[in-house]
């Protein structure tokens, strides 16, 4: 096979489990040219650069073929498929409510929030048999989390699970069934979340409450506040991207630790070393495995080729988190590993806007699992994985666990 | 290791307390002595004229973090009166001599006082270097001065008046230049800062100079200028930059005089014939060294991320053999915080001719200058845009051609190269915080000497200069 059908083999469900030959084949072949026009990027420093380089765009209208899946979605673009300034405007609004420096104590006090809510997960666990760490804690524990912040009612949270599914199944690049029907689905449900949370967002004009909508809401900056319609995507972006990726970093956590049983003791004996395990994570089983939606605003060279204005550009982390040439043994999961600046939340001005959230939500949540399920195996190895090789991570994670239960 | 089993740090603050750890961490295990003039453990700078000053900390809580236990001996309190190359050892003020295996001068730098000493000596007259410095102005502060008066609009005199603005409080700005910063920045740059300034209440004044404060039984009432202008003010703080702490070296034999000590891109001292010292090292702001991005002139830095780097360096390379030494070749770097503005720097930017809106835009105050030096990037400053400076460090590191290539997508629409406008820090007010001071290791300082006769020059080698 040659390198110009990488993305596709990438893409290819029955790699789903095991992506790192490929992501090898990538860094060995350099920038490569795929059979569709895209350009495949894969070795750390590269990634780096144009992660930083003001020429990159993450507008899908820059592209020379721009992507219906992006460009009618129903919605006007969140800040995430948006350039500066536009997008400098966007998220700094949205950061206001959020993050330092407007609200600097906002994510650390929902620290005892996040440990009740894995802690009761956990309790109704069965005592023996089998356990999916997906649908039984990885899915709803994030998904409650981002709920309760920007205050949507938990009796909805279901609505918004399946908005969400048809949202991420709209820009799955696998081959299935019917693209243009998922197309639309993914559309319906945007326009459906966005009414929906701009609704939320329009009770609290009149009624300010303690949670995010009401800020976003409310707030008035020195540069006013978000329109309706910039609120409405910027809500539905905040609420997707607030749980659907850490579902896959508990995931992928777990998975990792009970592959790797002397780390998993380890940092059992001392959860000091969890920050520092979460880190080494997101370099090792990134969550977001590829950034499909750049491309170049003029002509730019990347390691010797030129990748033309206009074209895809495919930035695919997960295979710089790998590079050698950056990172010692890097194929070895090292929960101890130093001077590990990975690209698992990406980096420069897009870089992940949830990420203090996500880091101490996988801190708590791995934390308490280790701590409460002594005794689980994996039942299935590898487990079956979702569809998306973007967003990649296990479907289901079931364990075994046989003997009396939890402990602590 | 190496023969190395006594090492002594001149200096405890971030350079210092970063060596002796980085020592320990590269498994030095002799003794090891830290000498500091002033009597707290080691603390952080930055904050005393940004947050100490607006109250939210106090100024004793901004002790620097350990990295790690360091089990040093540390003589606080006491100033190094000299050093004894030929015996190998420190002299200290209060008498103890303390013999070394390898020496690191880390003495930074002082504020430059107001030259007249009897004004100087008035009460309100304050400047802004130490803990101490700042709780004092921190009082003052406190206290509801009817109107400040800062001389200098360096970095630091430009911190001062912007936490004041923030305290409601009045201040005036004198700057014998023409703009604020603009030793830092350029003429450019400084337009924008001048701006900001006004637009946050400072009565500004530029191409000014104080002439005189003035005083009511002993105490500090006010400020004539030289364009005839007069203020009254409660409070004046002098800052008018750093006096490098080096005037105890002198006799010393090292290369060491008002623009900081030379060493080579190792951090080890050069002596006054520029013969590097194996023993002797330098990092921080007391350091000049060559840089290669720099057409190797020796830079003297007053920057954080210096200190902490040169300090490694330097650490690394005395108790390590030559071959594995390591040169100290970081990208210069800075911050400030001002007037609702996050300003940063990577590279140099005095070291320019030319300088363009790269991206963002003056009028939004978001924005990145690239500054240019005969067609290559050597800096680049952004303003509320901090996020894109990895992007122009890269550039600096690989001498990518001036202008930077266009595509930005927030790119203003005509970017206009203007002249960067750096001035001869001779009209400044302030004393720049990068100085670029020529290829020589040595210019003619050690032959201008003072008092107390260095170690006499061997009969037949002529004296450089």
């Amino acid at each position: 096979m040659t390198p110009d059908t990488l993305l596709r083999r990438i893409n290819d469900y029955t790699n789903r489990a095991d992506p790192y030959p490929l992501y090898a084949e990538l860094r060995e072949n350099g920038v490569v040219r795929q059979d569709d026009g895209a350009y495949l990027v894969g070795t750390y420093y590269e990634i780096a650069a144009l992660l930083h380089d003001p020429r990159v765009s993450s507008d899908q209208r820059s592209r020379k073929d721009p992507d219906p899946a992006f460009t009618q979605d129903g919605l006007t673009p969140a800040f995430i498929r948006l350039d500066d300034p536009e997008h400098d405007r966007l998220r700094r609004l949205a950061m206001r409510p959020f993050g330092p420096p407007h609200s600097p104590g906002r994510i650390d006090a929902l620290h005892g929030d996040i440990t009740r809510i894995a802690e009761e997960l956990i309790d109704a666990f069965p005592d023996k048999g089998r356990i999916d760490l997906v649908d039984d804690f990885a899915y709803p524990l994030p998904i409650t989390v981002i709920s309760r912040l920007m205050g949507v009612p938990h009796e909805d949270v279901p609505r918004v699970r399946a908005w969400t599914n048809a949202v991420i199944a709209g820009f799955d690049p696998t081959p299935g069934q019917d693209p243009e029907r998922r197309r639309q689905e993914a559309r319906q449900a945007r326009i459906a979340m966005g009414r929906y949370l701009g609704g939320l967002a329009e009770e609290r004009r009149s009624h300010p409450t303690a949670d995010l909508l009401s800020a976003l809401a409310n707030d008035d900056g020195p540069e006013g506040r978000l329109t309706p319609e910039e609120l409405m995507s910027t809500a539905v972006l905040l609420l997707i991207a607030g749980h659907e990726t850490t579902v896959n970093l508990i995931t992928n956590g777990m998975l990792t630790l009970l592959r790797h049983p002397e780390a998993l003791e380890r940092l059992r004996a001392d959860p000091g070393l969890m920050p520092g395990a979460v880190e080494e994570l997101l370099r090792f089983e990134p969550p977001v495995q590829y950034l499909p939606q750049r491309s170049p605003l003029t002509d730019i060279e990347v390691a010797g080729v030129t990748v033309p204005r206009g074209a895809p550009l495919i930035l695919v982390l997960a295979a710089g988190n790998r590079d050698p040439r950056r990172f010692e043994d890097p194929d070895r999961f090292d929960p101890l590993r130093k001077d590990n600046q990975h690209l698992g939340f990406g980096s420069g001005i897009h870089i992940c806007y949830g990420a203090p959230l996500a880091r101490i939500e996988a801190q708590i949540a791995l934390n308490a699992l280790l701590r409460r399920l002594d005794d689980a195996r994996l039942a299935e190895d590898p487990p079956p994985y979702r569809r998306s090789p973007i967003l990649r991570g296990p479907r289901h994670l079931p364990v075994e666990r046989d003997a009396t239960g939890t402990t602590g | 290791m190496n023969g190395v089993e006594r090492i002594v740090v001149v200096g405890a603050s971030l350079a210092g307390l970063r060596a002796a750890e980085t020592l320990r961490a590269q498994g030095y295990a002799g003794s090891l002595t830290v000498v500091g003039e002033e009597p707290h453990p080691p603390y952080d700078r930055p904050p005393l004229s940004k947050q100490v000053l607006l109250g939210r900390v106090h100024a004793r809580d901004v002790g620097l973090p350990r990295r790690r236990a360091v089990e040093a001996r540390w003589k606080l309190g006491v100033r190094a009166d000299r050093v004894d190359p030929e015996e190998r050892q420190v002299v200290l003020a209060d008498g103890e001599h303390l013999p070394y295996d390898r020496l690191l001068i880390a003495t930074g730098t002082r504020a430059r006082p107001w030259p007249k000493p009897a004004q100087a000596a008035l009460d309100g007259v304050l400047t802004l270097r130490t803990a101490d410095d700042a709780a004092r102005l921190t009082e003052r502060l406190d206290a509801g001065p009817r109107r400040v008066l800062v001389i200098g609009a360096g970095f630091t005199g430009s911190e001062i008046a912007s936490a004041c603005r923030e305290r409601g409080l009045e201040v005036t700005v004198a700057e014998r230049g023409p703009v604020p910063l603009v030793g830092a920045l350029g003429g450019a740059l400084g337009a924008f800062a001048a701006a900001a300034q006004r637009a946050h209440g400072v009565d500004l004044r530029c191409g000014v100079t104080v002439t005189a404060l003035r005083s009511e039984n002993g105490r500090f009432t006010g400020a004539d200028f030289s364009d005839g202008g007069r203020i009254d003010a409660d409070v004046a703080v002098v800052a008018l930059g750093a006096v490098r702490n080096t005037e105890w070296l002198e006799g010393s034999g090292l290369a060491a005089g008002p623009r900081g000590v030379a060493c080579d891109a190792g951090c080890r001292a050069f002596t006054m014939y520029g013969i590097v010292t194996d023993d002797v090292f330098v990092a921080g702001d007391v350091a000049r060294f060559p840089h290669p991005l720099f057409e190797y002139q020796m830079l003297s830095l007053e920057h954080w991320g210096n200190a902490v780097a040169q300090a490694e360096v330097a650490a690394h390379n005395m108790v390590s053999p030559a071959p594995r030494r390591r040169p100290h070749l970081t990208v210069p770097a800075f911050w400030s915080s001002q007037f609702g503005l996050n300003i940063k720097s990577v590279g140099v930017p005095t070291f320019s001719d030319q300088v363009v809106l790269a991206q963002g835009s003056l009028q939004e105050g978001r924005f990145v200058a690239v500054y240019g030096y005969r067609g290559r990037i050597t800096a680049a400053v952004t303003v509320n845009r901090a996020k894109w400076l990895e992007h122009y460090q890269y550039l600096i590191e690989t001498s990518a051609p001036f202008p930077p290539a266009p595509g930005a997508a927030d790119r203003p629409a005509v970017p206009v190269t203007v002249p960067s406008d750096v001035p001869d820090p001779h009209l400044l007010s302030h004393g720049p915080t990068v100085a670029l001071t020529g290829h020589l290791p040595d210019r003619h300082l050690t032959l201008v000497r003072h008092g107390r006769p260095g170690p006499p020059p061997p009969a037949d080698e002529e004296t450089p200069g």
